[in-house]
């Protein structure tokens, strides 16, 4: 049922309003404005009428029909679905930080300036990159300020002839994507037998029209790019810039910094490695870091220490934190937000960060790698055709379910579905679309071994019904609260809002 | 090791069916020149409690001044229901939605939003959200050239926020489309119609109608939808939903309505929060929707005939159409959507009208009472919604200063974005002020002056 169709006309929530008498200066003015009619509306627009307890009954049980990292092992490989902490959301919504208005004096915003300024240092440590913003409010939108900022470097040297960005075929579809928004051609280049860059079709690809390569290391595939060194070396020969897409950075947090391999720019996804939550679709975060020659470029603001103008109290330890503007920064690439990202989860993202520590960020690309491995090995071992069993997994692995689709017609898109009434949410299906029917699965290190044995258990199980019982199989999900949905139907008849009964 | 749930005997065991000695045998793929890996710049974890302490502490660190600042964020009351159950875990940990079948309250929660500010906005259809307002206008314009085909200029009046013309320059520059400053009427405050109509006859993708725009100031928006018909540009209407409330909406504008409208949903129950997270929203006329970004949820029906959510037109996304998307945006602001909907579903179109007329009342109340003290004046004539201008006998800057000294965020400096209008500030009090609260703003801005 809707909101909408638990609407009852009249029916009002008077705590949730202001007294007008009080605002409006007279009991009898109701809602009478000073704006003249013909910019008003006539009609009212259309939100439910319920009240207070309806509203709240209505949405906490549309919540329990979703499966989370809460409720449920989700193994959504390049996800990196890890246990968001509580603290992280309770300690980022401490009243202070939760009051301050985007464009309030910085003087009364030292607290939350402080912050942000530790967690650009703490992610310029982990990258190995000498500056960091934290502006971009998602994955896409840091690739976006990463690949503007390439750009913005050949154009500042006046080397226009650069249109081109090199991208390996089993990359993240916003890859691409974020190089055509930047005003560049892509050039795809296909991945080898072992999971790695063709660096025989990389030589070919890069020349003088090249203006960088976006590379995710460890790849998609979930294996180390061992040829770095080579890769970095042919692009830079051609005067062209890195770009290292930060998805799977939790594999190697600790371990190996970006910047050492080469690459001139990052994103982070903070609500991956840093463990900000999904929220059902964002709002995410996506700090971007760069190398010395890029610095000049970083999107605005960044925030910067500086010894106070005058000692006040709220400066603490004779520091004093500033927005940078476009007057320090004149060759920026500019605002992608009105104000300064999305604060709220990059104090999640700090508060995660100063509870794990140096000893702690290792032990997470130690443990995500470990499960990975443990589970890569336990599936092999059962009979699962692993994708690339030759390799070690980095923080998640392929399984392909080719075999089990030739044998009976049960797809990975079956497997999938039925592991949702085994109390599984399925790991990433039909991506990379390199492994045919495969699942991309990524445990992360905050899973026990429990909880990897089950899931295990849960994969042979649905093999064996695969062969007893397709229609079982095919017939998932049995146990949600709807059965599989007509996408068909979905996309022919695009309804899209609520409307009335007539 | 925080978080970490592995005994010793997990991991030995774990290690042996690998047939690693160790976890860091794990890592023998990666050369071994790249393993420095040395963390210099991160001190010691911090338990729990230590954590608490620190932002407790650095949380203290921010003052709360009352607040008459607006400008494209806005201090309203947020019901406590709100952020209780967009916080529950089951939306704050849950994934993009898709896997429909585990994520029908996700879906359904994002569909109901689509309604509520598809009827909002009067149009015919809302995409899931964007990330904020500044970013929604700068796709909202790459959606314009997409469909206009033949032209890459877009109108954008200087009344439009200096920040979100900053944004959406940055994000659009890059694609060669040409974003051209229609100044505003010095004695109203809105678009300059007569300097709009020099660019008249010539090829325009879109023109950026603000209502209100960022003085506060209401535009004539019929005329300017209707001027850019006659165009064959889109309008893009940029406007803030809880005006929408009472304004009449971008759909009902001049005869067919805007053909765009975006902006951002913060006033739907985001807090102020430094400036984020808040979220952009988008809406189109149907015949757009496959040129708009972002994801959109559809409603059909299951194996059994049974109702339920699910996403779609897939086929317009990066993660299907790769190079060929219509943006690269994946991720959005789905918490804060959730949020905005149950924000929206508490208050009804009732309590949204009632707040949004009292933040209405409440700046007139200001506007009136700042004007009597010696030397302070309204700029523009034009009828205002939530925010005013006033005009400063001495230098805004220090008279904001001053303010702030009185714990009073007195307005924002339009000084530095509009040197034209001399000591000028923004002004905005919304239904969270008080008589007494708007006595204390002109009592400190009297002594500022002083």
């Amino acid at each position: 049922m809707l909101i909408f169709e638990r609407s009852h006309p009249g029916r009002r929530n008077a705590a949730q309003a202001p007294h007008h008498s009080v605002v409006i200066g007279g009991p009898s003015t109701g809602l009478r404005t000073g704006i003249p009619a013909v910019l008003l509306r006539e009609d009212r627009p259309l939100l439910p009428e319920a009240s207070e307890m309806d509203v709240v009954r209505h949405y906490t049980r549309l919540s329990q029909k979703n499966f989370s990292i809460d409720t449920h092992f989700y193994p959504l490989g390049s996800c990196t679905m890890k246990y968001n902490p509580r603290a992280c959301n309770t300690l980022a919504m401490l009243p202070n930080f939760l009051a301050r208005h985007p464009l309030a004096p910085e003087a009364s915003g030292q607290g939350v300036l402080a912050c942000l300024y530790d967690l650009q240092e703490i992610l310029k440590d982990v990258s190995g990159m000498a500056g960091v913003s934290l502006m971009p409010m998602a994955g896409a939108q840091g690739e976006f300020a990463g690949i503007a900022m390439i750009r913005a470097y050949h154009d500042a040297r006046n080397d226009m002839a650069r249109t081109e960005i090199i991208v390996p075929d089993a990359a993240h579809g916003t890859n691409p994507a974020t190089a055509v928004m930047c005003g560049y051609t892509v050039k795809e280049i296909p991945t080898d037998a072992n999971g790695d860059v063709d660096l025989d079709a990389l030589r070919a690809a890069t020349g003088p029209q090249t203006a960088g390569l976006m590379l995710t290391n460890p790849s998609t595939l979930g294996v180390f790019e061992k040829r770095i060194a080579d890769i970095q070396k042919i692009i830079h020969d051609a005067g062209g810039l890195l770009y290292y897409d930060g998805a799977n950075l939790n594999a190697i947090l600790g371990k190996v910094k970006p910047g050492d391999m080469g690459f001139d720019v990052i994103h982070m996804n903070l609500h991956k490695t840093f463990s900000t939550p999904h929220g059902g679709g964002g709002p995410g975060a996506g700090a971007v870091g760069v190398a010395q020659r890029l610095l000049p470029f970083l999107p605005l603001p960044v925030v910067a220490k500086e010894p106070p103008p005058q000692p006040s109290p709220a400066s603490e330890g004779g520091s004093h934190y500033r927005y940078l503007t476009e007057a320090d920064l004149p060759q920026s690439i500019g605002r992608l937000s009105a104000f300064s990202g999305n604060i709220g989860i990059l104090l999640r993202a700090y508060v995660y960060a100063r509870m794990l520590g140096a000893e702690g960020m290792h032990r997470v690309a130690e443990f995500a790698t470990l499960n990975a491995n443990y589970l890569m090995a336990e599936l092999h071992k059962a009979g699962f055709t692993v994708a690339f069993p030759q390799r070690r997994a980095s923080h998640e692995f392929i399984v392909s379910m080719k075999p089990l689709k030739d044998a009976t017609g049960i797809s990975a898109m079956d497997v999938a579905k039925r592991l949702l009434d085994k109390g599984y949410h399925p790991p990433t299906t039909y991506f990379p679309m390199l492994v045919p029917e495969c699942l991309l699965i990524e445990p992360t290190e905050t899973e026990s071994k429990e909880t990897l044995d089950g899931f295990v258990a849960a994969l042979k199980e649905i093999r064996d019904e695969a062969h007893a019982a397709p229609e079982l199989v095919k017939g998932a999900p049995h146990t949600m609260p709807v059965r599989r949905l007509d996408d068909v139907k979905a996309a022919r008849e695009l309804d899209l809002a609520w409307k009335p009964a007539v | 090791m925080p978080f970490i749930p592995h005994t010793e005997t997990d991991i030995s065991q774990m290690l042996a069916s690998i047939g690693a000695k160790n976890i860091d045998a794990l890592f023998d793929e990666i050369p071994a020149a790249l393993r420095s890996g040395k963390l210099t710049a991160i001190g010691d974890g911090l338990n729990e409690m230590q954590v608490t302490r620190l932002m407790h502490e650095r949380a203290a660190q921010d003052s709360q001044p009352l607040n008459f600042i607006g400008a494209g964020a806005y201090e309203h009351h947020i019901p406590a229901a709100v952020l209780e159950i967009a916080t529950r875990g089951e939306y704050y940990t849950a994934y993009t939605p898709y896997q429909a079948e585990a994520s029908q309250g996700t879906l359904q929660t994002l569909y109901e939003y689509q309604t509520m500010i598809a009827s909002l906005t009067g149009m015919d259809v809302s995409n899931a959200s964007l990330y904020d307002g500044a970013s929604a206008l700068a796709e909202a314009i790459l959606m314009a050239v997409r469909a206009h085909k033949t032209s890459r200029r877009v109108l954008l009046p200087a009344s439009v926020s200096p920040l979100y013309r900053s944004v959406a320059r940055s994000i659009v520059k890059l694609q060669d489309i040409e974003l051209v400053e229609i100044p505003f009427d010095i004695a109203t405050g809105t678009t300059d119609l007569d300097a709009l109509q020099q660019h008249a006859g010539s090829d325009i993708a879109a023109l950026v109608i603000p209502q209100p725009n960022f003085f506060g100031a209401l535009e004539d928006v019929d005329a300017l939808t209707a001027w850019a018909y006659a165009q064959g540009a889109l309008a893009i209407g940029l406007v803030n939903p809880l005006t929408l409330a009472l304004l009449k909406a971008p759909g009902q504008w001049a005869e067919k309505g805007a053909d765009i409208a975006v902006g951002d949903g913060q006033p739907l129950g985001a807090p102020l929060s430094s400036g984020g997270p808040y979220f952009g929203f988008m809406c189109c006329k149907q015949a757009l929707v496959r040129q708009m970004p972002g994801r959109i949820i559809c409603r059909t029906v299951d194996l059994d005939g049974k109702p339920g959510f699910t996403l779609t037109l897939q086929a317009r996304e990066q993660h299907i159409r790769r190079a060929k998307a219509t943006s690269n945006i994946c991720s959005n602001q789905g918490l804060m959507v959730t949020a905005a909907t149950i924000h929206m579903a508490l208050l009804g179109s009732d309590g949204l009208r009632r707040a949004a007329a009292a933040s209405h009342a409440n700046t007139q109340a200001l506007a009136v009472q700042a004007s009597g003290v010696p030397g302070v004046k309204r700029l523009f004539g034009a009828p205002h919604f939530h925010e005013v201008v006033l005009h400063l006998p001495g230098s805004s800057a220090r008279v904001l200063e001053s303010m702030a000294g009185q714990g009073i965020s007195g307005g924002y400096d339009l000084q530095p974005h509009y040197p034209q209008l001399g000591n000028a500030i923004l002004v905005c009090a919304t239904e969270t002020k008080t008589v007494e609260d708007i006595q204390r703003y002109v009592a400190a801005l009297r002594h500022a002056l002083h």
